[in-house]
């Protein structure tokens, strides 16, 4: 773009052309960098700082009141050798690999049942299934807490009434507390990637189907040869969406279980808070957190990397 | 079809056309009943779905009494007004939901500011080193904010701004997925627009304020109502930054009401101040239902 233009025979204009360039461009820097200064200033203050900060804490034995002493890997290693990481690691895992793909799942159907024009009334269906997505983890968490309250709920009083399960305790018994967690998050989100889908799905051309019902492809073959490939795009969106949203799950946790029972429901963030801000542990949590980083940035560099491919796909 | 037909091909047309009728109503069958079975199921899902909402709705409005017995019902024997009365013994619900408008308020305002002068800066005006500025935000856009609370609490702590509307405020006042999404969509306006203005001689502050930012509606508008939303419901960050009532956001106070995980606090009392915290975006949802749906489509347009 700064090419410098170079005119032999004049040679007068050809250095005024220049000139005005570099003026031109040094101008330009001025007012660019004036338009990003307030977020840079922000970004640089509470985001840029804070990554390398939260790195050379995680290499102390900081307190919340008090700078402890430089004591390398220390703390990564106490992690890496401690049970409990390991199953806020795991918990954190199990809840991303099947969080992900319910909620896509669960998605991609109801998009799929909407998606239908000659449904009356599919503006309604959508809002009341889009609801849930609106309000807060908290309020969400708390209605559930309530369904699933063994001495209250309905939930309980139903599998007995018609199922005969005595005093079911989803959140309180340790082999069900996480899965009903996952659960819950799926009936709160899956409206937000049902949207996504009903864009993607609206994005295929009606003439792809029409073609193929004349060449007497059934409805499950076009589901499998223009639907399915047609929303890979969304699909590359949504699974890592919903991967790295669930490294970050706290608020049901914190509110449905507190991370019990015995441990069964805590996750990496969960911990982070606890012993951050409850033990005031700041190395030890920054190293927790530096985990977190990691773990979501790998899942960033697949994305790109898929992106980039798909990329050349559709241009090869 | 042919005038020129013999009786017996006559027939044979007549069969066809039976035949075919037979066929048609089959199909129509069919499609009715494949038709009211999806109605069926999307009656029942739609129930399933909003039936948690529904039992907040009608739990708040319970007799403390009648929810706290077994066998529990879905409706009540009687209703009663109390749980919102006695919320407001209970909890400054009034002063919360003021904390909230102002912190997620603001934060949209001057956030969404932010991120279109940046987007605008990195979409429209060519400079040395944009290439390098858009690198550095893209790497800062898988850094999750939760791994990052540590030393931001701590600066914030050390100007002893814990407990304040600058405290929650500010770290929020910029974000790099704001920034992106309004770039793609300047990239996308045409340049002549801004080049008639420059040849008229506006300034880059106005060709952003009163050309692109106009023509930017839409993609503004799904950045403000992320950013609205994703405040307002916010729990970790204020509940780290506030520790009296009075300075709690409503959801941070709500998540303290229940005392996590186990109950002090009347259900019912509990269900009426989860129904009030969430009633703002319910209204402000059905009020642009469309542009939000639309926008959250956008999104995953990537």
């Amino acid at each position: 773009m700064s090419t410098s233009l170079h005119i032999p025979s004049a040679q007068g204009a050809g250095q005024e052309i220049k000139e005005n360039k570099k003026t031109l461009s040094k101008r330009n820097v001025r007012i660019g960098l004036a338009f990003v200064a307030p977020a840079l200033i922000v970004l640089t203050i509470f985001v840029f700082y804070p990554t390398v900060k939260t790195f050379i804490t995680s290499l102390t034995t900081d307190r919340i009141n008090r700078s402890g002493r430089f004591v390398g890997f220390e703390n990564y290693t106490k992690l890496f050798t401690n049970a409990d990481f390991w199953i806020d690691f795991r918990n954190t895992v199990i809840y991303a690999v099947v969080y992900a793909p319910l909620v896509v799942i669960v998605a991609l159907a109801f998009a799929l049942l909407l998606n239908r024009k000659d449904i009356k009334g599919v503006g309604f269906f959508r809002t009341c299934l889009f609801m849930p997505f609106i309000i807060s983890l908290t309020v969400a968490s708390i209605a559930w807490s309530f369904l699933l309250s063994p001495s209250l709920g309905l939930i309980p009083y139903w599998a007995n009434q018609y199922f005969g399960i005595e005093h079911l305790d989803l959140l309180g018994t340790k082999s069900t507390a996480l899965a009903t967690i996952i659960l819950i998050t799926v009936w709160k989100n899956f409206g937000y990637f049902m949207v996504i889908f009903l864009a993607g799905l609206q994005g295929i051309s009606a003439e792809l189907y029409e073609a193929a019902s004349l060449d007497g492809a059934n409805a499950w073959q076009r589901f499998l040869h223009i639907t399915l490939p047609g929303l890979r795009p969304t699909f590359n969106y949504v699974v890592i969406f919903g991967l790295i949203g669930s490294f970050q799950v706290f608020d049901q946790v914190f509110i449905l279980t507190s991370g019990g029972p015995d441990r069964s429901t805590e996750t990496i963030v969960y911990r982070i808070y606890t012993e951050a801000f409850g033990n005031g542990k700041l190395g030890y949590a920054s190293a927790l957190s530096y985990i977190l980083l990691i773990m979501t940035l790998i899942l960033g560099i697949v994305q790109l990397v898929s992106n980039s491919k798909h990329e050349k796909e559709e241009i090869g | 079809m042919s005038h020129a037909a013999s009786s017996a091909t006559i027939s044979q047309v007549d069969k066809e056309k039976i035949e075919g009728d037979k066929r048609k109503r089959r199909a129509h069958i069919r499609t009715t009943i494949a038709k009211i079975l999806t109605y069926v199921l999307l009656i029942a899902m739609t129930i399933i779905i909003i039936f948690p909402l529904l039992i907040m709705l009608i739990t708040s409005f319970t007799p403390n009494k009648l929810t706290q017995t077994w066998p529990p019902k879905v409706i009540p024997s009687s209703f009663t007004f109390d749980n919102y009365t006695s919320l407001f013994q209970r909890m400054p619900i009034g002063r919360q939901m003021l904390n909230t408008v102002i912190f997620a308020g603001a934060v949209t305002i001057f956030s969404v500011f932010f991120d279109a002068l940046a987007a605008y800066g990195l979409s429209r005006v060519d400079f040395k080193g944009r290439g390098f500025l858009l690198g550095i935000l893209i790497a800062t856009m898988m850094i999750p904010s939760m791994a990052l609370l540590i030393p931001v609490y701590k600066l914030l702590a050390s100007m002893n701004l814990v407990n304040s509307y600058w405290g929650i405020i500010v770290p929020r006042l910029a974000d790099v997925g704001g920034i992106f999404l309004l770039r793609q969509f300047f990239i996308s306006l045409p340049r002549d627009l801004d080049n008639a203005a420059r040849i008229d001689g506006a300034g880059e502050f106005r060709i952003f304020l009163q050309i692109v930012l106009p023509n930017a509606k839409s993609a503004v508008l799904v950045v403000a109502m992320f950013n609205f939303m994703g405040n307002w419901n916010d729990l970790l960050w204020p509940l780290i930054m506030t520790s009296k009532p009075e300075t709690r956001t409503i959801t941070a106070g709500l998540a303290m009401l229940t005392g996590h995980g186990s109950s002090v606090t009347p259900y019912g009392v509990v269900m009426a101040g989860a129904l009030l915290s969430a009633l703002p975006l319910l209204i402000i949802f059905f009020f642009i239902q469309k542009s939000f749906v639309q926008g959250i489509a956008m999104t995953g347009i990537k």
